[in-house]
């Protein structure tokens, strides 16, 4: 599994280096350094998070590389990637990074920027997941795993995995058939709305940096796409 | 002792049993945990995937709870711990964030108390001296693999209780007990837990990675302090084991369920009637049920 996709993976990375200037954008390093908080210009390539990644064998960039391609500004590259949705939060790369990059917390900027610039995740089912899980808080302010599994299930069509586990798990009382909804559902309503005003407001003061970046790729990223 | 409860979402679900074991353990130790009033979900891990604030403020509204409540927080879930606490750092390390929470939050919160592992407040704040004239049995020498995984120890410069790599409370639980702790290699691994619904074939990858050194230590259990990390290696232990060919067949306890045990409660009070894998076997061949 892993030949053939790393040669293709050397390969892309290779060309985005050797285009340099051709679909790259400077300010994509500062981007995401501000909204991830940790200086991913730091990152000299060890290998030491592909080396602690549990998920690098499913991923279609290893960690190192994103770091490279965000210093090489190739926003395109990294923003339509897997990767930046495949990695499970684990922290391994960030505890042990030598020059203490936070690699995790590069790639939740890396997460918030894609759905900011309006790209479709390469990973729909996982974004998908993420966005019915936090409709579920939103909605009753605590997630109802039987409710989010059953809608998660309805929605990818994918209706019989995992009934294995699931009716035993019903037996057992594991699964409760109603949610729970706190009193300060009010609350929680507002405070969602708040945040996403916020984040309107951050996509439109990125827009100008995405149209440059676009006229730079000479394209658009695709739109569209599922959850917040 | 008294602490402010978060059980977080899963313990009234999925994990519930590890919910009924912490209470009980806890009224046989005397500690006091009072349930934080309407607490809400802390967001993990889908919040921080999208929206940083969001994740922050999540968090927060049953933090400002606890706050009023003049108590510390202790969590059950890892990564319950891992957010609450990300959250007491980042309002306390940063005013403008905190402000900006406050903002989204529409009411006030000062961090001021601070969040706490479940493990971390029953072995090292409560403490193993204290527990052991409570003890009723021993474990018998039960070979255990005691298995933290990641929220729990990392990033270590926010859960501040254990070494990251080679973790210690629990196994120091594990020899109070009368256990023997394993050593082995895959105590921080992670079982991939956000990956469990949408990519299940890699979480079976990683929960055979994990079974298997636990088998090859000669472990005849685990110990786990995570809802995700039991689910992950106890009831997807048995698709993995079709999937992979591989038999390991090891049971998985939280540790609220091994230390009730040895306090001399039982398997009902416990919750170990809802497991996959068989947890009662080996408690019996330790002659402890």
């Amino acid at each position: 599994m892993r030949g053939a996709g790393a040669g293709r993976e050397a390969e892309r990375v290779s060309k985005a280096v050797l285009h340099l200037g051709e679909g790259t954008e400077p300010g994509f390093l500062r981007e995401v350094e501000q909204e991830a908080g940790t200086k991913v210009s730091l990152c000299y390539q060890c290998g030491k998070c592909a080396a602690s990644c549990p998920v690098s064998f499913v991923m279609d960039l290893e960690p190192y590389q994103v770091m490279r391609l965000v210093q090489l500004g190739a926003r395109d590259e990294v923003l339509r990637s897997r990767t930046i949705w495949l990695c499970a939060s684990c922290t391994a790369c960030s505890e042990r990074c030598p020059r203490e990059v936070d690699v995790a917390a590069a790639m939740d900027a890396l997460r918030v920027l894609a759905r900011r610039a309006g790209y479709r995740p390469a990973e729909g089912q996982i974004a998908l997941f993420h966005g019915l899980f936090l409709d579920s808080v939103r909605d009753t302010g605590r997630v109802h795993e039987l409710g989010l599994m059953v809608r998660y299930k309805l929605k990818t069509g994918d209706l019989f995995s995992d009934l294995d586990v699931g009716l035993p798990m019903m037996r057992h009382g594991k699964l409760k058939p109603v949610p729970h909804r706190i009193r300060g559902t009010e609350q929680m309503r507002v405070l969602f709305w708040r945040v996403r005003a916020r984040e309107t407001a951050a996509v439109h003061q990125s827009t100008g940096a995405a149209r440059e970046s676009e006229a730079a790729a000479g394209g658009r990223p695709e739109k569209g796409g599922e959850g917040r | 002792m008294k602490y402010a409860y978060f059980p977080g979402c899963s313990l009234s679900g999925t994990a519930r049993e590890y919910d009924r074991s912490t209470r009980a353990v806890a009224r046989a130790l005397g500690l006091d945990l009072e349930e934080i009033p309407d607490w809400s979900c802390c967001g993990a891990t889908s919040a921080h995937a999208t929206d940083k604030l969001l994740s922050l403020a999540l968090p927060a509204r049953s933090l400002a709870r606890a706050d009023r409540m003049g108590l510390d927080v202790v969590a059950p879930c890892a990564a319950c711990f891992n957010r609450l606490r990300t959250t007491v750092h980042a309002v306390r390390s940063d005013a403008r964030v905190a402000d900006e929470i406050r903002e989204v939050l529409g009411e006030e919160y000062g961090a001021r108390s601070q969040v706490y592992a479940l493990p971390d407040v029953i072995v090292n704040r409560y403490g193993l001296d204290n527990i052991a004239p409570r003890l009723k049995k021993s474990l018998g020498g039960m070979k255990v693999a005691c298995y933290y995984g990641c929220l729990l120890v990392r990033p270590s410069a926010i859960t501040a209780f254990d070494d990251p790599e080679d973790p210690q409370t629990l196994d120091r639980l594990v020899r109070a007990l009368g256990g023997e702790p394993v050593v082995w290699p895959a105590k921080t691994e992670c079982c991939g837990a956000s990956l469990s619904i949408t990519r299940t074939r890699v979480v079976w990858q990683l929960a055979a990675q994990i079974l298997t050194a636990a088998q090859k230590a000669g472990a005849e259990a685990i110990v786990v302090a995570c809802p995700f990390c039991q689910s992950n290696l106890d009831m997807r232990q048995v698709q993995a084991q079709k999937w992979s060919g591989r038999r390991w067949n090891i049971p998985v306890y939280y540790f609220t369920q091994l230390l009730g045990v040895a306090l001399g409660l039982s398997p009902g009070e416990l919750g170990l009637e809802s497991h996959f894998v068989d947890p009662l076997g080996v408690l019996r061949q330790k002659a402890l049920v």
